[in-house]
């Protein structure tokens, strides 16, 4: 089986406002799907229900992960069975040390995988290896999680937890914001060495921008809380010189 | 017509004035002792125990949450030294010398005497009373605290103690462990003052712990007076940690010198009503003063931590650091007052009080005070009371870390703050060791 995630139908609404209008979607093992759309078109609610961020209600659809039933599991389950969001605005959390928390997920995952779990030298190794391929300074590590840190720095941690955990499916929800050119493409060479046969992305962006560094193999426009059109790279130019404007009329 | 409506006397009252007249005979202490605990109990027996409408005591009725006295716990017996030889064991291995206060009472052979440094002495209150010395009336008997009901009844039955006194410009390597225990398992009282001297430019590390057993309804008043001379440091850790149905009243008084320096930090996790008060006084010159306490509460615990601020002197700076962590229908209590003297010029004092909230039932009240009579001055408090944050602990989850221990990652960053101040290592291990046990309870 090479189907990765399967959404079928999915209809979700927030505090009585319908998001998600049944979007369908499949990402196959090794594929990267690019997700466009104008704002408010329900980028970030597809993110938020795929992770089960709490507050967002589920009325109709399904989404199979792995051919399991994704929405049923608690959010520590889904990251444990491969399911990886790196957020658009990663959170500070003060006094918890960026490599403790590292380390605490990444054992609470392999824990629940059934796997042994991996000494603090073994995973502090492999965390300043990917710190240095991501120009992440050491002494980061030891601060609080995100407490302080530039907006590139965050989503350069984001990018290093994603490497460490290791998932197989990885949804980036605008990775592009709030980074320069420079930090977008560090964090850009970091999501492209996790490209594997066996792995899916899910890149949600505004901005054709990020896909000249993240190259999908398939472009979705999200609009009105459906996908509207799926078509290859070359959309993503296509929805750079014409905008958004046919796809919400045609929502509408 | 002015009519002076007088409360009838509670149970624990009556039981109080009673149980005085008992044993005030056999306590320790000559004719200027004797005095001294006549005129203590004489004011408490006018005031009686406070209630909701004494300012100081606003959140801790004792008059409701005192329901009646406990006769004087017997002096140790063999048994009780035995179960006593446990307590402090968060603290053992450490190489701290053990000063051990069982049921009240000091004992000596369980305590380690030997190879005491040059310069440090140390007592039982009980000798230094039967000497006649006024140690009652100074510190927290002293005049500012001394209508203070926890402290007038501490003065009136205080059975022991320790006294210690650190000459100048000693420097006390070996940190000093008062561990306090109550062993009895019927209901009983204990009534202990300490006295703890750190002479000038001397250095010290005191650790003091107080624990019971459970389901046991004892009553502890401990009070402990600091003198911190001038150029001296002196760090105090205190952990209480009391059975689940003991009443706990607690006193400190210090007295901070010429660039002298208290850190002060406390951690309740323990006892069915607590409270702990703190009055330091800067009467020196450019004296730091710090202050990190935290309380993780359960059930229907109830801890007040009641903190009195006094800056005499100027150039004086102090830190208050307050942190509660409420779970069930538990209720947690700080009040803070900072007080800057006329003359206290070029002070530096900042207050915090933060309450997390772990229950819809859960209560915490915070009232801080600035009192200022001097115009050149930077003071500041702030209080906050919430909630576990939902977003942090959907994005620990995100990241494969299960809800329980998203929480638990959560409140230990919460209570972190007043932990890691601690110098030494092997304390703050200590303290996170009892914060790892609260966070595991029911388990």
């Amino acid at each position: 089986m090479t189907e990765l995630l399967k959404i079928r139908g999915l209809e979700a609404r927030v505090d009585d406002r319908k998001i998600l209008n049944g979007l369908d979607l499949i990402v196959n093992k090794g594929e990267i799907h690019a997700i466009m759309g104008p704002n408010g078109a329900g980028k970030s609610t597809l993110s938020y229900v795929l992770a089960g961020k709490p507050g967002y209600e589920i009325t109709g659809g399904e989404v199979l992960f792995n051919g399991e039933n994704l929405l049923a599991m608690a959010p520590d389950e889904r990251a444990a069975r491969g399911l990886f969001l790196a957020f658009q605005y990663p959170l500070e959390i003060p006094g918890v040390a960026t490599l403790t928390f590292l380390r605490s997920a990444l054992n609470a995952q392999r824990k629940k995988r059934g796997e042994e779990e991996m000494s603090s030298p073994e995973v502090l190794k492999r965390v300043r290896a990917l710190a240095k391929q991501l120009g992440i300074d050491p002494e980061m590590l030891k601060r609080p999680l995100n407490v302080g840190f530039s907006g590139g720095e965050k989503k350069r941690n984001e990018t290093l937890q994603m490497a460490l955990l290791e998932p197989r499916l990885c949804v980036l929800d605008e990775t592009d914001s709030g980074l320069d050119i420079d930090a977008l493409r560090i964090v850009a060479d970091g999501v492209n060495r996790l490209r594997a046969a066996d792995r899916g992305m899910i890149v949600i962006t505004h901005y054709q921008r990020l896909l000249d560094y993240i190259v999908p193999d398939v472009v979705h426009v999200l609009s009105a809380g459906r996908i509207v059109k799926t078509g290859g790279k070359e959309l993503a130019l296509e929805l750079e010189a014409a905008g958004y404007a046919q796809y919400q009329n045609e929502a509408a | 017509m002015n009519v002076q409506i007088r409360p009838a006397k509670t149970a624990a009252e009556i039981g109080l004035a009673d149980l005085f007249a008992s044993v005030r005979g056999s306590l320790p202490g000559g004719r200027e002792v004797g005095a001294i605990r006549l005129d203590a109990f004489g004011r408490f027996a006018t005031a009686g125990l406070p209630h909701a409408r004494h300012e100081a005591w606003k959140y801790t009725d004792l008059r409701r949450l005192m329901r009646d006295a406990k006769p004087l716990a017997p002096r140790p017996d063999a048994g009780a030294k035995l179960r006593a030889g446990s307590a402090g064991a968060l603290f053992a291995g450490l190489g701290l010398r053990r000063l051990v206060i069982v049921d009240g009472a000091f004992v000596p052979e369980l305590s380690d005497l030997a190879d005491i440094e040059a310069g440090v002495s140390i007592r039982s209150t009980a000798s230094a009373l039967a000497a006649d010395e006024p140690i009652l009336s100074q510190g927290s008997g002293a005049a500012a605290l001394m209508n203070d009901t926890a402290v007038a009844l501490n003065t009136a039955l205080a059975s022991d103690g320790v006294v210690i006194s650190i000459a100048p410009e000693v420097v006390v390597e070996r940190p000093i462990h008062l561990v306090f225990i109550t062993t009895t398992d019927t209901p009983a009282a204990t009534f202990t003052r300490s006295r703890l001297v750190v002479g000038e430019d001397a250095r010290a590390v005191v650790i003091e712990t107080h624990e019971g057993p459970d389901q046991s309804e004892y009553q502890v008043n401990a009070a402990l007076d600091l003198v911190v001379g001038d150029g001296a440091k002196l760090d105090h850790v205190r952990m209480v940690s009391e059975g689940d149905a003991a009443l706990h009243l607690s006193t400190l008084a210090a007295i901070v010198g010429v660039r002298a320096s208290l850190r002060e930090f406390s951690l309740v996790t323990g006892g069915a009503v607590v409270r702990n008060q703190l009055s330091l006084t800067l009467t020196g010159e450019g004296a730091v003063a710090g202050v990190n306490a935290a309380s993780l509460l359960a059930g229907r615990q109830h801890v007040d931590t009641t903190l009195l601020v006094d800056h005499v002197a100027p150039g004086a700076q102090s830190r208050e650091l307050f942190k509660a962590v409420v779970d069930d229908e538990a209720r947690a209590a700080f009040q803070g007052k900072i007080t800057v003297r006329p003359g206290a010029q070029q002070t530096d004092a900042r207050m915090m009080a933060r309450a997390l909230l772990l229950s819809d039932d859960a209560v915490a009240n915070c009232k801080p005070e600035l009192e200022i009579f001097a115009d050149d001055v930077q003071c500041g408090h702030g209080s906050t009371t919430g909630a576990l944050d939902d977003e942090l602990k959907f994005y620990l989850m995100a990241r494969g870390i299960p809800g329980n221990e998203a929480e638990a990652l959560l409140i230990r960053a919460f209570v972190g703050e007043v932990i890691d101040a601690i110098e030494r290592e092997d304390l703050r291990d200590a303290l996170s060791r009892e914060m790892a046990n609260w966070l595991a309870r029911g388990e």
